[in-house]
């Protein structure tokens, strides 16, 4: 394994002093405890946003702290979900008295971290609520798995309640629009390679050089099942189906289409993966009104994509397209 | 050997110096059903207990304060799911606090208190393939051992000996819990490392109770 780092223990602070200094206009990085916060605090009347999650995603989730998206976001180590006594001065330090929504992945670390944590600083008297994002159609949500994951859907989450909370919602719409994002899109994500946690030195798990891992997770962990390696539009077509079937899309429907690299696959590549997710839907009478190509939700140098849909209706449009400066996503 | 304050100061130095060894077994069994994290994250977590521990300028006045500083200690560097489910372990079973010294009843009271803290706060039954698998036999069977008029330092190790069992009792079933249940059938044929790591706190627990420490 060659990685570009100094301690591995140092990996995550040091990625964080790096990002603080080449977006001391963006964010502010807090380090006892660790988390990142705007520049300039909360924003006097807006509803806070805080998300947070295991590092190792960048840029989800402090590249989307900044104006129209997250006020706060609490990095733990890698793959691990930050703990309480971080996240309660992050959530306290988004209050402007609006209260404010957590973003939090379905993920059983960070569902207990943040329950932790919400109740910690409910008692302090400051209005929170939260939302679990799930969109990850891999795992059967059922009794017998602690539920769907939240994967690259987060994104759109996270930008569109950051709209709704910019624009003067209370901490009750921006909580039901949250949730409407949230019932209406889906991932499915393929691997290609394992990744390599720095501190732990080897892949997180073994995958044969012609075997591809269909359904995994963003956290390094293995998905439903392995499969020959197969083309592009083959591997795109799986993908976009049980997303789309998930969703029951159906003819006449506008979506926005989100090809997310994890980390390791070209541009290019997801090109390749959004040409063809596109057709496939088009196939559908689905309209495609809406698209985000790029690596946003990674899983450290993980080799692989995933496709995710969201259903659109107008509001949601336009919350999507409201401006957004953050250091990953700006217009 | 009494289990009294001194005893669970050294019970928490044993852990952190079995989890240093256990470490590459639990990354191991995470590695297969999880994402290679456990050993890691307990090491970060008892070696941040030590620091607490050694940073004391007296020693804790009752075995309750030992158990709360490690709880709050767990709670704040561990991170992931076992974090909070053994930072509040510790802290239900800081509910014995008061007592100078542990007799049966008390040992029962502790680790019951520690199972109600991990289904509390992560909702697992036994049978899940969760830590539950070495927590709820390990309390049955210091419950019995109890009731049979055990010693306070037989019932930790009817409660080991369970715990134990438990969790190699783990390896067949399918996990339907925590991020190994994402794995469904293929979860079974592995040891869930949770469970494991109970294991090696028992054990600690027991270490600590039989060998006059330093």
């Amino acid at each position: 394994m060659k990685k570009l780092l100094n301690d591995p223990q140092d990996a995550v602070t040091e990625s964080l002093d790096g990002f603080e200094l080449a977006h001391a206009d963006l964010v502010e990085v807090h380090r006892a405890p660790l988390y990142v916060s705007r520049a300039g605090g909360a924003v006097p009347g807006k509803v806070g946003l805080v998300s947070g999650g295991g590092a190792g995603h960048e840029p989800l989730h402090a590249g989307f702290v900044g104006a129209g998206m997250l006020d706060a976001a609490v990095p733990g180590a890698v793959f691990t979900s930050p703990t309480p006594d971080q996240i309660v001065p992050a959530i306290l330090g988004a209050d402007s008295g609006a209260g404010v929504l957590a973003i939090v992945k379905n993920y059983t670390g960070d569902v207990l971290n943040f329950e932790t944590a919400l109740e910690l600083v409910e008692a302090e008297g400051t209005q929170a609520a939260s939302i679990l994002v799930n969109d990850d159609v891999a795992v059967e949500d059922s009794l017998y798995t602690a539920g769907r994951r939240g994967v690259a859907g987060t994104v759109a989450v996270e930008k569109i309640a950051g709209a709704a909370a910019d624009r003067g919602d209370d901490l009750g719409k921006v909580t039901e629009i949250a949730g409407r994002v949230v019932a209406n899109v889906r991932s499915m994500g393929v691997a290609l390679s394992a990744c390599t946690v720095p501190h732990v030195g080897k892949p997180s798990f073994d995958l044969g050089d012609d075997e591809i891992e269909i359904g995994i997770g963003i956290h390094g962990e293995p998905g439903r099942h392995r499969i020959p390696l197969a083309s592009a539009d083959e591997i795109t077509g799986m993908l976009v189906d049980a997303v789309a079937e998930d969703l029951r899309l159906e003819g006449g429907e506008r979506v926005l289409l989100f090809v997310n690299g994890m980390g390791g696959t070209p541009q290019s590549e997801l090109y390749v993966v959004y040409r063809q997710a596109r057709r496939l839907l088009e196939a559908r009478g689905v309209a495609v009104t809406r698209s985000l190509v790029g690596n946003y939700v990674t899983s450290l140098e993980m080799q692989g994509a995933s496709v995710t849909v969201l259903r659109l209706d107008d509001e949601l449009t336009a919350l999507w397209d409201a401006p957004v400066h953050t250091a990953a996503l700006r217009w | 050997m009494t289990l009294d304050v001194a005893w669970a100061v050294r019970w928490m130095r044993d852990t952190a110096t079995m989890i240093v060894s256990a470490r590459d077994e639990l990354t191991e069994l995470d590695r297969q059903i999880g994402d290679g994290d456990h050993g890691e994250n307990l090491n970060r977590g008892f070696q941040a207990v030590v620091a607490k521990l050694d940073g004391l300028e007296a020693e804790p006045a009752q075995i309750g304060d030992v158990l709360k500083l490690v709880a709050t200690t767990l709670m704040s560097s561990v991170g992931g799911a076992s974090g909070p489910l053994y930072g509040t372990a510790f802290l239900r079973a800081a509910k014995v606090t008061g007592l100078a010294e542990l007799d049966s009843s008390a040992v029962v009271a502790l680790l019951e208190g520690a199972l109600e803290g991990i289904t509390a706060r992560g909702k697992a039954a036994p049978g899940e393939k969760t830590m539950v698998d070495a927590w709820q036999p390990a309390v049955d069977a210091a419950v019995a051992a109890a009731d049979s008029g055990a010693a306070p330092v037989g019932v930790l190790e009817a409660a080991l000996a369970a715990a134990e069992a438990g969790a190699l009792a783990t390896v067949p079933l399918v996990a339907t819990k925590g991020r190994a249940s994402y794995l469904g059938e293929r979860s079974i044929g592995h040891q869930d490392p949770g469970a494991t790591s109970t294991v090696v706190i028992l054990r600690a627990a027991v270490a600590a109770a039989t060998a006059p420490g330093e």
